[in-house]
């Protein structure tokens, strides 16, 4: 009655390590996707109606015939859309996505620093997120249909309520203009210089420089922001993890990890949580893009150069090369949260690594 | 001599309208020996079985006496419980793709345990877990630490859990419909690996089971339940030769090949 082993031996690099060919898998589609996202923003930034001549000119020079033809034929608008598109595509090979109309800067070194700045309040907002989600969303499953549970339903459902850039107001005229907890806007206090770029994100970079002080100055700016920004998904993220868990509690393998007398906390996060874990992984993919949209708001209060106050900035003065880097720049950034969390059920979950 | 004793347990569920459904069922599982408890389903078995280890949930009323060599199992509280399940009395499911983990490695499941209760440091749980592992057949165990479930057929799926509840060399095994979920071939195989891990090592299994062809084969007594109370027990011999109770000859009667099995157990 016994039966071989289900696998047979393996030969291929691929056979042998599952995870690698799901992961070149995965890079494949992803590379196929992000030429999508560059047709997608290319298309639509062509069709946009208005005139990027005139803002790019000026008034006065967009009056003179002479002055406009120039600037068509040094920027080849008078070449076709898919000569153009292809043009495009060149230049971003080599990492140069245009002139921001309204600067004259490259658009590549203007988004290499807004980036970074979003990328630090967006991945502060979902450490905290999943940190208070996680023991919320734990706790109101394990104490269900009781106070407990009732009482986070309803935090939950105020944190999902509240409007993000109306609390951000209320927080910063709170803690700032009336407390004076917090800093004001900005990401650093004006004495103080940013760090050396390594990640860009200036908590990591004062602390590979060495610099506490200016680590806590970075992290007391960073605090409001965060936490405004996540209180949205700390009610998402408690509401979708007690379901989660509660699916679990309820199978044979947790029961069993009982009966093996293992201590309750154990059970907790070995078994409960890693059984939860693929649901939970989807739901924080799905939070981040939530809080990126979240952060054109936030950064308009707390005056944070980052990514939103670009994209703003670039959409009020029709700068378009500007406006496209944005868009490819939030594309990409989508990508890799997908494929982050793709690699991520991989590494959870053996049985994905197959598929 | 009784290793574990259940007198008059009771089982309730639901606060303000507690439904009973087990009535004062009393049982005694002796060392060396396979007790059986058969019925339908509803009537018990399972929720009187996850009685003795503190399993059911929050909402279960649980009255009587289960003593573990004196001890006294029912109202203990979880903390002095952990120190026993797993360790002392050990269970098996019905079904070992939902009993296992599957994101967790087969060494991994073997091990904790095993480390929680003996305190072994992780390579000597290893090696327990690979004698394990070659004591209940699965083969190359050394390899199977590294895979999961879904690597394996439900046959040794059903051995490797059964390891697992081994693995802190417990006094009993509570194993609830342990063949239901396999094929029938590999039920045999299952079921004679049972017999022979309680006659090496001295184990008191009680198996919960709704078929009593299973039942005929393997157990040594035989407790047939319904609606919450044993209506008839005895040496499974007598029980299925010469049934007193209505019940238990509808049973046998809805059972087409009892007697078949019944000879070849006799032989």
């Amino acid at each position: 009655m016994t039966s071989t082993a289900a696998s047979p031996t393996p030969t291929r690099p691929w056979q042998r390590w599952p995870l690698l060919g799901y992961v070149l898998r995965r890079l494949g589609t992803s590379v196929l996707l992000m030429l999508g996202v560059t047709m997608v923003t290319f298309v639509l930034t062509a069709l946009v109606p208005g005139d990027p001549i005139a803002a790019a000119l000026g008034e006065g020079a967009a009056s003179n015939p002479a002055t406009v033809a120039a600037y068509i034929e040094q920027h080849g608008l008078d070449k076709s859309i898919p000569e153009r598109y292809l043009i495009y595509l060149t230049n971003l090979l080599q990492g140069d996505l245009g002139t921001s109309i309204k600067t004259g800067r490259p658009v590549a070194t203007e988004l290499a620093t807004a980036v970074p700045a979003t990328i630090e309040v967006a991945l502060g907002a979902i450490i905290v997120s999943l940190a208070v989600g996680l023991t919320l969303g734990t706790i109101a499953a394990h104490r269900r249909g009781r106070a407990t549970d009732q009482v986070l339903r309803v935090v939950s459902l105020l944190g999902l309520s509240v409007p993000t850039f109306w609390l951000a107001i209320i927080a910063y005229h709170t803690f700032f203009l009336r407390l004076g907890i917090a800093p004001g806007a900005g990401r650093l206090d004006p004495a103080f210089t940013p760090p050396p770029t390594v990640t860009g994100l200036y908590t990591v970079d004062f602390l590979l420089g060495g610099d506490p002080v200016g680590f806590f100055d970075a992290l007391a700016h960073l605090a409001l922001p965060v936490l405004v920004l996540s209180l949205f998904t700390i009610g998402l993220l408690t509401r979708f993890i007690r379901a989660a868990v509660l699916e679990v509690l309820d199978t044979d393998y947790v029961r069993a990890a009982r009966a093996k007398g293992l201590p309750a906390r154990r059970v907790i996060v070995a078994y409960v949580l890693r059984g939860a874990s693929l649901p939970i992984l989807t739901v924080v993919g799905v939070a981040f893009g939530v809080l990126l949209s979240g952060t054109v708001l936030v950064e308009a209060v707390y005056a944070w150069p980052g990514l939103g106050t670009y994209a703003f900035n670039s959409a009020i003065n029709l700068d378009l090369p500007g406006v496209m880097g944005v868009g490819l720049v939030v594309g990409v950034i989508y990508l890799v949260i997908n494929f982050a969390v793709d690699l991520l059920y991989g590494v959870l979950d053996p049985r994905v690594r197959l598929a | 001599m009784s290793v574990l004793s259940i007198r008059d347990l009771t089982i309730a569920f639901g606060r303000h309208d507690p439904v009973e459904v087990v009535s004062g069922i009393s049982l005694d599982l002796t060392a060396g020996r396979i007790q059986g408890l058969a019925g339908e389903s509803g009537s018990g078995k399972t929720v009187s079985a996850m009685a003795v280890l503190g399993l059911l949930p929050a909402t279960a009323r649980v009255g009587g006496s289960i003593r573990l060599a004196g001890t006294e199992l029912v109202g203990m509280r979880p903390r002095r419980l952990n120190t026993i399940r797993g360790r002392r009395v050990a269970m098996v499911f019905q079904d070992p793709s939902a009993s296992l983990h599957p994101q967790l490695t087969i060494g991994a499941q073997l091990t904790d345990h095993v480390r929680a209760h003996l305190r072994l440091k992780r390579r000597d749980a290893q090696q327990r877990a690979v004698d394990l592992l070659t004591q209940v057949r699965v083969p190359e165990p050394a390899e199977a630490l590294r895979r999961y479930p879904h690597q394996f057929s439900g046959g040794q799926r059903q051995r490797i859990a059964i390891a697992v509840a081994l693995a802190c060399d417990p006094e009993v095994l509570l194993a609830d419909e342990p063949t239901t979920a396999l094929d029938v071939t590999v039920q045999a195989g299952i079921l004679h690996l049972l017999r022979e891990l309680v006659d090496d090592r001295d184990l008191a299994v009680l198996l919960v089971t709704h078929d009593l062809g299973v039942m005929s084969a393997v157990a040594d007594e035989v407790a047939v339940m319904r609606y919450g109370q044993i209506v008839e027990s005895g040496s499974t011999h007598d029980v299925f030769t010469d049934p007193q109770h209505a019940y238990t000859r509808t049973l046998l009667d809805s059972m087409p090949d009892a007697q078949q099995s019944l000879v070849e157990d006799d032989e």
